[in-house]
């Protein structure tokens, strides 16, 4: 553990941790949907091949774990930018947490069909 | 008598009639790490504070970017099953996709990869872990926005 580092716990570290991991999981997946996107660059072929693993039903839940962190991500990037710039924004830090988590799990409720449909339909027919 | 109370210079009245006034004034007390003529001009910039901008600025423009981004992409119009080469080729016939694309591409890297350094600067103590760190995270970031933005400008729809 680095020296001198306070984990204080609560909303507040635990969003501040869960904001980090998002971040992180978020980056490394850009880096590869940035070299995917660029085989169009290479082939139509070499393209539609690759982009045939993303309609895979393991792959289909895998983005909904990357749309559950991209909307956390910037739900509570939204709270972040509250608590700096708004004058009441560390006061009111928690109740804005419990918005972004109720926001949040509607959205990913609402993603549910939207996202894991298709998958759905392929492993129980339609 | 009042606690609230105060005297005229600013003493409470527990403390007492204050030692100073218009004759006898309190020393004047130098700041500390006051700028002086003398002092060497600032080897740092403010590029903390632009960072810490940038995180802010660049992640509201990516809330619209990136969530609309999602809508099309895995939302509307069958979700994912309808990307393919055919779908990529038809978005970026318009400019407007293209730029779109392209300000993801830069603002989300940037994002990223300052984000990054911060967790690189956070856990990584000793000096050469922090330099190799970044130095991969640099060259990859580099390497990943001039692709992208290569890929973007010089798309064809006719490639064989």
């Amino acid at each position: 553990m680095p020296a001198g580092t306070l984990y204080r716990g609560r909303e507040g570290m635990w969003s501040w941790v869960a904001h980090r991991v998002t971040g992180v999981l978020i980056f490394f997946f850009l880096f590869v949907h940035v070299l995917d996107t660029a085989l169009v660059r290479v082939s139509p072929q070499a393209y539609d091949d690759v982009v045939a693993t993303y309609k895979t039903p393991i792959v289909a839940l895998l983005e909904y774990g990357l749309v559950a962190a991209i909307l956390f991500h910037a739900l509570n990037g939204l709270r972040v930018i509250a608590v700096d710039f708004w004058i009441k924004g560390a006061r009111y830090q928690k109740q804005m947490l419990w918005t972004v988590v109720a926001v949040w799990i509607v959205l990913m409720l609402g993603a549910i069909y939207p996202v894991l449909g298709h998958a759905a339909r392929e492993l129980f027919g339609s | 008598m009042s606690t609230t109370e105060t005297s005229a210079s600013g003493v409470g009245p527990v403390e007492g009639a204050s030692l100073y006034s218009v004759d006898n004034p309190a020393p004047v007390i130098e700041p500390p790490r006051k700028r002086t003529k003398k002092t060497p001009k600032s080897t740092r910039g403010n590029f903390e504070l632009a960072a810490w901008l940038f995180m802010r600025l660049s992640g509201v423009v990516l809330v619209v970017l990136v969530i609309g981004h999602l809508l099309i992409q895995l939302v509307l119009d069958g979700g994912v099953s309808k990307i393919g080469f055919a779908f990529v080729a038809g978005r970026w016939a318009s400019p407007f996709w293209q730029v779109w694309d392209l300000a993801m591409l830069w603002l989300a890297m940037l994002h990223g990869a300052n984000g990054l350094r911060t967790v690189i600067n956070d856990y990584a103590e000793r000096p050469n872990t922090r330099l190799w760190l970044k130095g991969l995270l640099y060259t990859a970031t580099v390497f990943t926005i001039l692709l992208g933005t290569l890929v973007i400008f010089t798309f064809d729809p006719n490639i064989r």
